[in-house]
């Protein structure tokens, strides 16, 4: 009997916590979709989750592409089928690869700093003296960063394609020997626009995902630095694991 | 201009205000005192309406804190200032930047207003050379006074003080609670301070509330509460304002050059 009232009570704050969660995401679109819109924020989101996590996905995004570039060729190479590393590596780098290794990217370099940041504000009552000047902590804090999400992934991911591509085209091609018209021409023939806009859905929401659970994370932080280290590590992992779960269902529901 | 009815809170069982009562009337500064934990900060967060009560109600100007959404509240908070235990100020932004930045935010003011402005609070609280400091180079009397100017640059109708003399030494508390009284009598705001610094603070407020595990004990002018009969009151005040242990000879034989003779401003009430 108690195991059951035990069972009970975990349902209860597991529900209670998907609606807080719930409301948190409803609230901060309404906030976005009425004006005004904090531009000046908006801008220093974009610049810091989307431009200075650049060099970070060009360097993931190239030595994805190298590594897809040479394993592609070696299990292709065991059926003759070399022709085909452009397809494997642009297709697999469109689809999926790119998307989510560029979600993960951004949640480790930004949704970790994101949770952080508004932890501490929290704690540090940042948060309340906003409200005290009249100010909505969603529109000023938690709007801007979800835009900049929904703005900078997808192109963060776009970056990431096409350097991996280039990455597979320098191991597979200039190392290997395939044939440069063959690995680029068969990628054409083979990847088409439901493949790229698939990937483009995947990392909006992704970039949605990423904002929304770790700006909730810090808004909801513990007590003190142990409650702030604790609210972004759980960011992070909530996040990573939320953009592969969520990516399957993508997957499911887009191919 | 606040008036506060049969106010309640808990948490987690704990009560933490128990049908507290008071009013500040326009113009008054109303000294909020009390042990530490007895509710003190958790009844100023309430009238400032970053918590809310479980039972009972606060009035600005006649109306109700509770039954305020939306734009109707930030239009009340807009003329709250509220000067933090912690000062809040946001890390990462200047002093001059922390002071301007509801001036940007919430007026339509030039950029040049806006500076003259600024630098005239910063002036006032004696940190116009600070002005390019971050938060976490400047020290916590500092961070004080540059959380006041960002309060009074706004103009605000009400003042909610937390605790500005905590972790301060004797003679910044003192400049500090100076400043509070001069911006007071020069911006005429109503005010809660909430501080355990009594000597000065009963000079520069028309009001006292005392707070005891969560009830108001009494409620009074400074001259009400240090003639209080109440058992409690009489301590608190007491050992506030004289010395509760005995003071060694080594401290006692150097008063003249030591120590200063402090007076309450209704009369001598301390030695040390």
């Amino acid at each position: 009997m108690d195991s059951v009232r035990k069972l009970g009570a975990l349902a209860l704050f597991g529900l209670r916590r998907a609606g807080r969660m719930g409301l948190f995401l409803g609230k901060t679109f309404l906030f976005a979709l009425s004006p005004p819109l904090k531009i000046r924020q908006l801008l220093r989101e974009i610049h810091f989750i989307g431009f200075q996590s650049t060099l970070v996905i060009f360097l993931t995004g190239a030595f994805s592409g190298m590594v897809l570039g040479l394993q592609g060729y070696y299990t292709l190479n065991r059926f003759g089928s070399e022709a085909f590393l452009g397809p494997m590596v642009g297709l697999a780098l469109v689809k999926e690869l790119g998307p989510v290794l560029a979600a993960l990217m951004v949640t480790g370099r930004a949704g970790s700093a994101m949770a952080a940041e508004i932890g501490i504000m929290r704690i540090t009552e940042q948060i309340d003296a906003l409200a005290l000047m009249g100010l909505n902590p969603f529109r000023y804090l938690i709007v801007p960063k979800l835009l900049a999400g929904i703005i900078t992934v997808p192109l963060l991911t776009a970056i990431f394609d096409v350097i991996g591509i280039f990455g597979g085209y320098l191991v597979g091609v200039k190392l290997l020997g395939v044939g440069r018209g063959v690995y680029f021409g068969e990628m054409a023939n083979y990847i088409d626009m439901k493949d790229i806009l698939g990937g483009l859905y995947k990392s909006l929401s992704f970039g949605a995902l990423i904002a929304w659970i770790c700006s909730y994370k810090g808004y909801y932080t513990g007590f003190g630095a142990e409650g702030v280290s604790k609210a972004t590590t759980q960011a992070v992992v909530l996040s990573s694991v939320s953009i592969l779960v969520w990516d399957y269902f993508m997957t499911s529901l887009l191919f | 201009m606040i008036r506060i009815e049969n106010l309640h809170k808990s948490f987690d069982g704990l009560k933490v205000l128990q049908d507290v009562s008071f009013e500040v009337g326009k113009g008054e500064i109303l000294a909020l005192i009390g042990g530490s934990g007895s509710g003190k900060s958790v009844l100023l967060k309430h009238i400032a309406r970053l918590m809310r009560p479980e039972r009972g109600r606060i009035f600005i100007d006649g109306r109700d804190l509770g039954s305020l959404k939306g734009k109707e509240l930030e239009e009340v908070r807009s003329r709250l200032g509220f000067i933090f235990q912690g000062g809040a100020l946001f890390d990462s932004l200047t002093v001059y930047e922390n002071v301007a930045f509801p001036l940007r935010e919430k007026t339509e003011l030039s950029e040049n207003e806006i500076r003259e402005k600024v630098l005239n609070e910063l002036d006032q609280v004696g940190l116009k050379a600070a002005e390019n400091k971050y938060p976490a180079q400047i020290s916590g009397g500092m961070a004080k006074r540059v959380s006041l100017a960002r309060s009074l640059v706004r103009n605000p109708e009400i003042m909610l003080i937390d605790e500005p003399t905590t972790g301060l030494d004797p003679v910044t508390s003192h400049q500090i609670l100076t400043l509070i009284d001069s911006c007071h009598k020069r911006l005429g705001f109503t005010g809660i301070i909430v501080t355990h610094a009594l000597i000065k603070v009963f000079e520069i407020v028309q009001k006292v509330a005392m707070l005891h595990e969560g009830k108001i004990l009494a409620v009074g002018t400074p001259d009400e509460i240090l003639s209080s009969t109440d058992p409690v009151v009489q301590e608190f005040v007491t050992f506030s304002f004289e010395c509760p242990f005995p003071i060694p000879d080594y401290i006692s034989s150097r008063r003249g050059t030591a120590l200063r003779q402090i007076t309450s401003g209704k009369g001598k009430r301390g030695i040390l």
